[in-house]
């Protein structure tokens, strides 16, 4: 091979399939046959081989690890190089075991294409579907198949033809192209390198051939511009701002418009180092570094465009999820969704279904388990800028994260535009920026939600609290729960629903309070979980819930208003407490046990707090 | 003919500024071979001229002179800000190692001694996949214990460049820019961009070093390449592992396995 082929754009394959179906040794096989295998390997392999007692493994080629040679499965997955004639390839080995999903979708991510291997005998099984299913997921679009261990079914036409065709049904439905299946036997070599005689009815390509038919993914320079930033660098008086372009061009002159804040700005300058003329213009797949005409608030996760074709900015999305972990996703919870270099706080709003993986069925479910692939939908506390994945896959897909790890992945597929996607257009029109208020004030706005049964102190706590931020200079302002029910919300009851109400409109006029720079105190019961959950996502990432904890019995015992007395006594119906559910909070930021510290300690905490989220240091934080 | 190294080091430069960005405490790991000379490359590139963090050297004290020579020269050429860090010596080494592998540890144990100053939470190294083959199996970001241990039975699912970029006290990450690239790529770049090398990998008397390590585990292998376009030209048509040379390697099946869960590189 000449050095030509070798540059011919290297293509990456992953090899997908139930497991023990052969992948592993149909890797080992192609490396072999093509004459890629480093020398020394094949004796290495007898080796292993023998010491195991077992006749040549091929799969050893590519298994790595000794616990993956002892048990004879791949756990993880890995990847090697290897060429044909018409060009270099790396292949991606991907677990098949179920075990092992995130070591399949961590390899299948990365690749331009597929080849999913079905044992002729057992036909597609759950896994040969789950990864069909993910590779449409992640993006994989070309696919071929091959259907291997036909030696096993004496190269049976009316077999192959049997697997073939539910398979391409299968594939049909997620909307993926399968150019070609392939009768094989791996271990023998047939139809891998060599065309097989011992299948002369099969008139299609080997699998190299199919390998070679495959196209290299190309960076989408002809969709709208997407440039996500990763970072502001100031290495001298340069402000530059960094990160790679996900889809379209970026020209220096180029007016930018930056989602979620709509700043808008000029390029001036692209920057580059050790670049011998002026760079003008760059475009998907490069990571670059721009300057503009002025200094506009913009840092990690905003994401520049053009005017035209601008990505969505939405509180709330639709996507089709995958779930990796043993803990299941389930409405009310809270997650962390990255999209390109962007991280929201997300709750689950509804499941909408969990997807069969077998006939590709819905069902409607409370909750998505480990492996499972489901329809969700999600609000966020900010706006969030984003694409549908089916219009620009590279802006329109994200990552679940829960506490430190990786726990899942979505695509977006419908975006809700409703009033609370116009935050994109608010913070545009307004001439103060919350930089400039912030900066006025000394101090960040936000929401202190104060929540816990009636008598636990929060509102003794709230006007405290009041008061000594007050006297430190603050802007801030208590809504309480009782005072509140006197006019914005006269009209409502005690109803489930009117409560509800009750809630959202305290959240909602709390949100205004804290966008125009103030600290809001808020002091309500509000005993159920997802009334709480609603008044986050209405608050943003500035909410903060704090959990005025008292058991009941002590409640009970202060009892300021005699209201527990009076609900005892069958006067109050759906009572907090006594009648009704309180549902503490599970992840409230602070807890303060009224009924284990004094009041002036309760206080000393919560100012404590108070001044490390909201306060100076927290501004200089944001600054950095 | 370059559009393939362009998306290469487009792609390092974008984990380069995602540890950047995300992880506190951060050093590039210098072994001063052809690998992580591309990589502080990438690093000025990413970052405009400067690498803006300390570049930590391993010693053993038994690297080539010619190594030590470059060192010197580079750090003061890059402006870069160099720690020497001394490895214990190999009788304090796991005895049930065989004796190669056991000296190869030595840099593992410097490394561990490093972290266990608490000084770096991620460690940048050049590994690639193309090296070996559990090397093949490593994650961009790799989470790691205080100790290094590496559990390649459960390591963080990765896809579409999200890293795992948080962890829980007493781990570490360590990060892997090169991950993606092979060794022809490295010599291609090189080239491209005009890079500096060890003179050591260029063939004299018919020998040339094609992995750089230490002087008493590491030999040169047959060869006449003397420029980069002859060591590209014999790359192409190879059949020998590069690490060939590295008499640690194929000590016993599992060494490498071995070495790399305790923590090397």
């Amino acid at each position: 091979m000449d050095i030509r082929n070798e540059l011919n754009g290297q293509l990456r394959i992953v090899i997908v399939g139930h497991v023990d179906h052969g992948k592993s040794t149909l890797i080992g096989r192609l490396l072999n046959d093509t004459g890629s295998l480093p020398d020394g390997k094949v004796e290495q392999v007898h080796e292993m081989s023998r010491k195991r007692g077992m006749p040549f493994e091929w799969a050893f080629v590519m298994d790595a690890l000794q616990a993956e040679r002892d048990q004879g499965i791949t756990i993880d997955t890995t990847q090697i190089h290897f060429k044909t004639e018409q060009r270099p390839y790396v292949i991606i080995d991907a677990p098949g075991h179920t075990e092992f999903l995130k070591n399949m979708v961590t390899g299948a991510s990365q690749a331009d294409a597929a080849l999913l291997v079905i044992d002729a005998a057992e036909g597609a099984l759950e896994q040969s579907r789950r990864h069909a299913f993910l590779l449409h997921l992640l993006g994989v679009r070309q696919v071929a198949v091959a259907v291997n261990k036909m030696d096993r079914v004496d190269f049976d036409q009316y077999r192959f033809e049997a697997v073939s065709q539910e398979i391409r049904a299968y594939l049909a439905e997620l909307g993926l192209h399968t150019s070609t299946v392939i009768p094989i036997a791996a271990r023998h070599g047939d139809n891998i390198v060599t065309r097989s005689d011992k299948a002369p009815w099969y008139e299609g390509p080997t699998v190299v051939e199919a390998l070679d038919a495959f196209r290299p993914q190309q960076a989408p320079t002809e969709l709208p511009l997407r440039f996500p930033l990763q970072d502001v660098y100031k290495p001298d008086d340069r402000r530059i701002l960094a990160g790679r372009i996900e889809s379209g061009r970026l020209r220096v002159g180029d007016t930018l418009r930056f989602s979620p804040t709509g700043a808008t700005a000029t390029v001036v300058s692209i920057e580059g180092w050790n670049h011998s003329q002026p760079i003008v213009a760059a475009q998907a797949g490069q990571s670059i570094g721009i300057t503009l005409d002025k200094r506009i608030f913009a840092e990690r996760g905003h994401i520049a465009h053009h005017e035209e074709g601008a990505p969505h900015v939405t509180h709330r999305l639709g996507v089709r999820a995958f779930w990796l972990t043993s803990e299941p996703l389930a409405v009310g919870k809270t997650y962390t969704l990255k999209i390109t270099t962007g991280e929201h706080r997300v709750t689950v709003e509804s499941i909408t279904a969990v997807i069969d993986i077998e006939d590709l069925s819905s069902t409607p479910a409370k909750a998505v388990h480990r492996n499972e692939v489901a329809e969700v939908v999600l609000r966020s506390r900010s706006p969030i800028a984003v694409d549908l994945a089916s219009a620009l896959s590279r802006t329109g897909r994200g990552v679940l994260i829960d506490g430190h790890d990786v726990v899942g992945g979505c695509i977006v597929v419908e975006v809700d535009e409703g009033p609370a996607a116009s935050a994109n257009t608010t913070e545009v029109s307004h001439a103060v920026t919350a930089d400039e208020r912030n900066a006025a004030n000394g101090h960040k706005g936000g929401v202190l939600w104060l929540t816990g049964l009636s008598g636990a102190g929060k509102s003794t706590l709230a006007m405290a609290l009041e008061r000594a931020l007050f006297d430190r200079g603050w802007q801030v302002f208590v809504l309480d729960g009782d005072n509140v029910r006197n006019g914005l919300n006269a009209g409502l009851g005690f109803s489930a629903e009117d409560r509800a109400e009750n809630i959202r409109r305290v959240a909602e006029t709390a949100k205004l309070f804290a966008d125009a720079g103030v600290l809001v105190i808020a002091s309500l019961i509000s005993p159920l979980q997802a009334d709480r959950a609603r008044a986050r996502a209405i608050g943003g990432e500035r909410f903060h819930e704090v959990y005025v904890a008292a058991d009941l019995a002590t409640c009970e015992s202060r009892d300021p208003k005699g209201l527990y007395r009076r609900a005892r006594a069958g006067e109050i119906p759906d009572f907090t407490g006594i009648s009704a559910p309180y549902e503490a909070p599970e992840s409230a930021e602070l807890t303060i046990d009224t009924g284990a510290v004094t009041p002036v300690e309760a206080l000393g905490e919560l100012l404590d707090y108070v001044d490390g989220v909201f306060g100076r240091n927290a501004l200089k934080r944001d600054r950095v | 003919m370059t559009a393939d190294l362009d998306y290469l080091e487009s792609q390092s430069i974008y984990i380069l500024r995602e540890a950047y960005n995300r992880i506190d405490k951060l050093a590039l790991l210098w072994s001063i071979g052809k690998d992580s000379n591309v990589l502080l490359w990438l690093c000025r590139k990413a970052f405009f001229g400067r690498v803006p963090f300390p570049v930590v050297q391993l010693d053993t004290a038994m690297e080539l002179q010619e190594v030590y020579d470059f060192r010197d020269r580079i750090a003061g050429e890059w402006d870069l800000d160099l720690r020497v860090e001394q490895c214990p010596p190999e009788a304090d080494m796991d005895q049930t190692l065989p004796p190669l592998t056991r000296a190869a540890a030595r840099k593992t144990e410097g490394l561990k001694n490093l972290l266990r100053t608490g000084k770096y939470q991620g460690i940048m190294v050049g590994i690639r996949r193309d090296e070996q083959a559990t090397r093949a199996k490593e994650r961009v970001f790799s989470p790691r214990s205080l100790e290094g241990d590496w559990d390649v039975k459960d390591q963080p699912a990765e896809f579409w460049d999200h890293y795992k970029t948080r962890f829980d006290e007493g781990t570490h990450v360590r990060i892997h820019p090169l991950l993606h690239w092979t060794e022809l790529d490295i010599w291609r770049y090189s080239k491209r961009e005009g890079i500096p090398i060890v003179p050591l990998y260029f063939a004299k008397d018919g020998k040339r070093y094609r992995s750089l390590g230490e002087k008493n585990i590491t030999f040169p292998v047959d060869s006449t390449a003397g420029t980069i376009d002859e060591i590209i030209a014999e790359l192409v048509v190879t059949r020998i592992p590069e690490r060939a040379g590295r008499a640690m390697d194929n000590e016993a099946e599992d060494s490498f396995e071995r070495l790399r869960s305790s923590g090397y590189m």
